[in-house]
């Protein structure tokens, strides 16, 4: 059987027939689509929220861009090569990557048992009275911009370190390859203790929303076994939140990759690798800080973009590994996003 | 008592003990880099350091007018910039952020947050300083907007998902559309909390050096002209710091100390502004 192709809106059945009756549902959400102020409000907010991911793209593109020609011209051996001559365009940021990470875990070996005793003292020893006060007064050394920590450095630490500090460690432990050479007062070791000042109320702020996430039941039935209070701590919360705390002990590492001015200022700006805590060093934001702006050449430039780069991509790696670990324990809660 | 067991007591009432005096030296170091910020700064702080503008290198006295209505110009700019974005960007967070846009946006918010600001600073070089071909207080200011959107836009997130599902619903079924509804009753609830992480916010900013050195790089006149370089307090002590002479020294101690109460003044309206808040909310 052939039917004519009739034009739907000439036949009478489609003029007249009542429009199928929407149910309450559909017609209030036809009534919401076609609130203008609604689509509005949503349009403008999608708008805003898409800076950020903009932001994201853009910042890395400009990275890679920038850092294209020191890419070709050096390949992964970039990494790993140790020679910084802007004169004779040959640049190698391995100086910079170890001195990145030696002063950051030196920050982390001073600023982990400090941060966890904060953050255990305050959540499982310290009378009610004492909370408040020295949780705000260890979150106000996060306050502290970061050139005044260096200013400090300069003037206080550095002249503290060489009178009282470094002369019995050197006699202690000159022999070893760590506490060798002339100390000049620019080091890593200084570097490594303004960091670990600067992280550790990162690390106890989030440590500590972490052990006040371990249930109550964990020190009662460590207790109820006969437990000291310190064997209830060290035996059932420590090791219920471990997950927790390494995440907040790399999310202070991640803070310590990057931290810049402070660092700058004390570590003494040296491409070199030294094994001694008490030679100067390099860190790679020190470098992008000092070199960048006074770039010598187009290769140089697209150096430093590389050396940006790879800090970049270090420290996305390192705050997506904690972050997931914070997760596992504290689930849901954006734990310590406040406290940063 | 058997031997085993005072020892464990011991061990326990030590290891209290020594969980106790770290906290303390957290503290004491507090302490001790605001004594020193007050020894070193508070003596040059007199009418010459506010009014005046670094007299040439070498010579003694000046001030750092420059430097201080630069970090103002510098760091209002950045809020003008990023205070809209990120609240924005919070509330798209609370309101819609349930689908997929709204996990990718929260992800990318959290790896910036944790984005070197120096990296920061070489997107801002990229993009305005040398289409430019010379640096600017405005490449400045969007560096320092970039870093503080990300924080601004979770914290304002918290805060609006805090307010009770009974109010936004109570505001709809008195036939409010949704976007009144948002910012009418939503987000004026929480507006002490959002105004809290703004704040934070610009406390946090207007301490950063490390963004200003290739944008807003720096200036020894005074200026107000957003498209030329501008010294502001941070690069000025960062400047200064590293200088030869004694008197450079000294300004950089007080304009610390100047840098440090507008961060600790900003810090404490903000734990006011919670407090206000929980007083509503009682």
């Amino acid at each position: 059987m052939t039917t004519l192709p009739v034009d739907p809106a000439t036949t009478p059945d489609a003029v007249s027939a009542p429009a199928p009756t929407p149910t309450p549902q559909a017609e209030w959400r036809t009534l919401r689509g076609r609130n203008v102020g609604d689509r509005l409000y949503r349009v403008t907010l999608t708008a805003l929220a898409l800076v950020l991911p903009l932001l994201l793209v853009t910042l890395l593109a400009e990275l890679v861009i920038g850092a294209w020609p020191a890419i070709q011209r050096f390949g992964l051996p970039f990494v790993w090569t140790s020679v910084w001559d802007p004169v004779a365009g040959v640049f190698g940021a391995a100086p910079m990557i170890f001195g990145t990470l030696a002063s950051s875990l030196l920050a982390l070996l001073i600023a982990v048992p400090l941060a966890l005793g904060v953050a255990i003292y305050l959540t499982e020893f310290s009378p009610k009275w004492l909370r408040q006060p020295i949780a705000f007064l260890v979150e106000l050394l996060a306050a502290i911009p970061s050139v005044v920590y260096g200013l400090w450095g300069i003037f206080v630490l550095i002249p503290f370190l060489r009178s009282y500090v470094v002369p019995p460690l050197r006699a202690a432990l000159g022999w070893t390859p760590f506490f060798s050479g002339v100390f000049y007062g620019n080091s890593l070791l200084a570097g490594g203790i303004i960091l670990a000042i600067m992280i550790v109320p990162y690390i106890a702020a989030v440590s500590r929303e972490v052990l006040l996430a371990v249930p109550a039941n964990q020190r009662e039935a460590a207790i109820g076994m006969g437990a000291t209070r310190w064997e209830a701590v060290w035996t059932a919360v420590v090791p219920y939140g471990r997950a927790g705390l390494i995440g907040a002990i790399i999310l202070g590492l991640g803070r310590a990759l990057g931290e810049t001015m402070a660092v700058t200022m004390v570590i003494g700006n040296r491409h070199d690798i030294s094994l001694s805590v008490l030679q100067p060093a390099y860190t790679m934001a020190a470098a992008i800080a000092n070199e960048f702006s006074e770039a010598v050449g187009d290769l140089h430039l697209a150096a430093m973009f590389e050396v940006g780069l790879v800090l970049f991509v270090i420290t996305v790696i390192v705050n997506a590994f904690a972050r997931l670990l914070i997760w596992r324990v504290a689930r849901g809660t954006a734990v310590g996003s406040r406290a940063l | 008592m058997s031997g085993r067991s005072v020892r464990r007591h011991v061990t326990s009432g030590l290891m209290t003990s020594l969980v106790a005096v770290l906290s303390f030296t957290a503290v004491f170091a507090l302490v001790l880099i605001l004594a020193d910020l007050i020894a070193k700064g508070a003596s040059s702080l007199d009418w010459d350091f506010f009014t005046k503008n670094p007299v040439p290198a070498g010579q003694s006295g000046g001030g750092v007018a420059n430097a201080i209505v630069g970090t103002g110009i510098i760091v209002g700019l950045a809020a003008l910039i990023g205070l809209p974005v990120g609240v924005g960007t919070g509330l798209y967070l609370a309101e819609y952020g349930s689908g997929r846009l709204g996990w990718t946006v929260r992800f990318v918010a959290d790896v910036l947050n944790g984005t070197p600001s120096i990296v920061i600073g070489i997107f801002a070089w990229t993009r305005l300083v040398r289409p430019m071909h010379g640096y600017s207080a405005l490449a400045g200011s969007v560096a320092l907007a970039a870093l503080m959107i990300p924080m601004i836009a979770r914290t304002t997130e918290e805060m609006v998902r805090l307010v009770p599902h009974s109010l936004r619903e109570a505001a709809l079924a008195l036939g409010y559309p949704r976007w009144r509804t948002s910012l009418r009753v939503v987000a004026r609830t929480a507006l002490a909390g959002i105004v809290t992480g703004c704040l934070v916010g610009i406390a946090r900013i207007a301490g950063e050096t490390a963004p200003l050195i290739f944008t807003a790089l720096g200036n020894l006149n005074f200026t107000t002209n957003i498209t030329q370089p501008m010294q502001t307090l941070p690069h000025e002590i960062y400047e200064y710091a590293q200088g030869p002479f004694e008197e450079w020294h000294r300004l950089a101690w007080a304009s610390a100390l100047v840098l440090m109460s507008l961060v600790l003044l900003l810090g404490v309206t903000a734990r006011w502004a919670i407090r206000q808040r929980h007083g509503a909310a009682r």
